[in-house]
């Protein structure tokens, strides 16, 4: 890796607070995401994953700080110029959050139509591939109610990838899902991420997802209430100077049986 | 010590518990704090089970240098939370474990695995006195402050809407508009129906004493077109339709589908709550006439009872109504559509995260809309006898 080109950062997180009222969450949060990373958002339950990833996509705004694309300030910029880069995010939501008076099909057309000029037709086609996609083929007219949850979890990661964002931002997308299903889901990731070139920010805590697909990481630490560690996660599990993190990404066993062997 | 005691006497004993109580003809339980030197030793005997017998503590309570548990028979939870509730009380730094059989010390060291965060139980402070009052007053200006902003919003949403740059879809104003309109007739019929022939009743007791029983037409004309046509819809439609205006957008919040909607560039104010105020605005109007009609035909259902031929009771209602006043119900009809809609749509907006927090946002929207309407119609009484009509 240090001996291809410096890429450039995608994301930068730069110096960021968050807080609820006088609670802080996290503070001193400093990371960059690379183009074509996938770069996971990890840390125990409770711990503010969530909420970064909210701070990400503008639907919370930082106590201190600032976060930037491709080193444009995003905290800072108007309305209009939001919307601009919003148009570029895909979001999956922890519980999928379709919206629930429209058919699985209808949920993915409806941002193609408020953002694109093409016929009726053409967007029921990408609608039926995205679904297809996460292998929802044939669930086109459902509604959301009739579907289980890790139905709605996947239709959800079909809508955000509806308009071929160019940063993806999936909340959980791994929990409550079969293992066959999720062993899917991380092949889907990569996939895309090699032929459509996305970056992608995954909150998740599945180890075996983690070391799967993710080649860049933050860690927040719930005790310290800021980040731990960034980086490879692989490396971080092997490598890293803090404690917590090692501990994390090893389940909690400490290395040494391995040294010994 | 005291309430701990109390506390284990006080619990009605379960049945499986007494049923398993018998069956082990357990001892009591019993905890004996014992000076040994400079250390304090604690004794546990007998079975610690919950719902059996009360428990017995002697000497005083701190927390052991050690224990001795020889006569310790079988417990459950209850001699863990003991200990706990014993460490919780004397803050020890290191507390030793020694002495304890190996599945309670187990289950010691799990408990205490995770230290206690001091800053999690500040959340539930209670404040009281000045406190509290200045809590309760920014509350309400907060809450006087969002009105104003939401109806600030509501404007500017007005605004893109007539210039062109709202979005939101047709199939949701539809569904609306037969939501609050064809879907809310029966119940809209049944009350004013009611109302009309309590009008005509009460009104008919005190005019047959003056023989005027005629005049009951002009009073159900007049109370009908000009109040309680127009009040009575709004009502129904605030329990109706301002609750479910409220139910839908919180739980949308709920499910962070609104979150989703701000994500995919979607104006949530446009995309709710414009087709929810234009269908109700629309069909206010339409419903205060229904009812208005329906209300009258009550009246003259019970005025051809008392010996008024409908064909009178007409002639002599249009003698006392005129094409003003009966537009001043449909007139006032608009404000109240607004003021449910807004109040509707404005709690589900800011409705919480959670399913207790959608059942408030309900409660609080129709609580507020039926507000609402009552001052408003206070206001406009004032309003049409200071312009004489």
């Amino acid at each position: 890796m240090a001996s291809e080109p410096k890429e450039k950062a995608k994301i930068s997180v730069r110096d960021l607070t968050m807080a609820f009222g006088s609670f802080v969450v996290m503070k001193d949060l400093d990371f960059e995401v690379k183009e074509r990373d996938i770069f996971v958002i990890m840390g125990g339950s409770g711990c503010g994953k969530s909420t970064l990833l909210r701070h990400m996509i503008g639907l919370k705004e930082p106590r201190k700080g600032a976060i930037l694309y491709e080193g444009k300030n995003f905290t800072e910029a108007n309305e209009e110029e939001r919307l601009a880069f919003i148009r570029r995010f895909g979001v999956m939501y922890q519980s999928g959050a379709l919206w629930s008076s429209m058919t699985l099909a209808e949920n993915i057309s409806m941002p193609i139509e408020e953002h694109t000029q093409i016929s009726k037709a053409e967007i029921r086609d990408l609608a039926y591939y995205k679904l297809a996609l996460v292998g929802l083929s044939g669930y086109e007219d459902y509604y959301p109610a009739q579907v289980s949850g890790g139905m709605n979890k996947r239709a959800g990661i079909a809508r955000a990838m509806a308009l071929d964002p160019e940063i993806l931002f999936l909340d959980e997308p791994g929990a409550g899902l079969d293992p066959l299903s999720s062993q899917r889901l991380d092949e889907l990731i990569l996939r895309l991420r090699d032929s459509l070139g996305s970056t992608f920010v995954i909150v998740t805590h599945e180890l075996a997802s983690i070391f799967a697909i993710a080649n860049n990481s933050v860690f927040l630490d719930t005790d310290t209430r800021t980040q731990g560690a960034t980086g490879d996660p692989k490396s971080l599990r092997d490598h890293s100077e803090n404690e917590t993190v090692r501990m994390f990404l090893n389940r909690g066993e400490t290395p040494e049986d391995e040294e010994s062997a | 010590m005291l309430d701990t005691q109390g506390l284990a006497v006080c619990r009605p004993p379960g049945l499986f518990f007494s049923e398993l109580m018998s069956h082990a003809q357990g001892e009591p339980p019993k905890a004996i704090w014992k000076k040994d030197g400079a250390r304090l030793v604690l004794v546990l005997s007998g079975d610690w089970l919950r719902g059996g017998e009360a428990r017995v503590v002697e000497g005083e309570e701190g927390w052991p240098d050690g224990f001795e548990t020889e006569g310790l028979g079988k417990f459950d939870s209850t001699l863990p939370a003991y200990l706990m509730q014993r460490l919780r009380a004397v803050e020890v730094e290191e507390p030793g474990l020694e002495g304890l059989p190996e599945n309670l010390r187990g289950l010691m060291e799990l408990a205490l695995k995770v230290p206690e965060r001091s800053d999690a139980k500040s959340l539930d402070e209670d404040p009281h006195g000045l406190k509290l009052l200045g809590i309760r007053l920014t509350a309400t200006w907060k809450a006087v402050e969002s009105v104003l902003e939401f109806t600030g919003e509501t404007v500017l949403s007005l605004g893109r809407f007539f210039t062109g740059r709202a979005r939101f879809r047709g199939s949701d104003f539809w569904l609306t508009l037969q939501e609050c309109g064809i879907n809310a007739l029966p119940i809209v019929s049944l009350i004013s129906f009611l109302v009309g022939m309590i009008l005509a009743f009460v009104g008919n007791v005190q005019l047959a004493n003056f023989g005027a029983s005629l005049y009951v037409a002009d009073l159900v004309g007049i109370a009908m077109v000009r109040e309680m046509g127009v009040v009575m819809t709004g009502i129904i439609m605030s329990g109706r339709t301002g609750a479910a205006f409220a139910a839908h957008i919180g739980s949308m919040n709920a499910n962070q589908e609104i979150d989703a909607l701000k994500t995919f560039g979607f104006n949530p104010f446009d995309f709710l709550v414009l087709p929810r105020l234009f269908a109700l605005v629309l069909m206010m109007p339409v419903l205060t006439v229904y009812s208005n009609v329906v209300g009258i035909l009550g009246g003259m259902l019970v005025g051809a009872a008392v010996g008024i031929p409908p064909a009178l009771f007409l002639t002599e209602m249009l003698t006392a109504i005129d094409i003003t006043s009966s537009s001043l119900g449909v007139f006032k009809s608009v404000f109240f559509g607004v003021a449910i809609a807004i109040a509707g749509c404005l709690q589900g907006m800011k409705s919480g995260d959670s399913s207790a927090a959608v059942g408030l946002a309900t409660t609080r929207a129709v609580v507020a809309s039926i507000t609402a309407i009552v001052v408003l119609d206070s206001a406009f009484a004032v309003i049409f006898t200071i312009l004489d009509i």
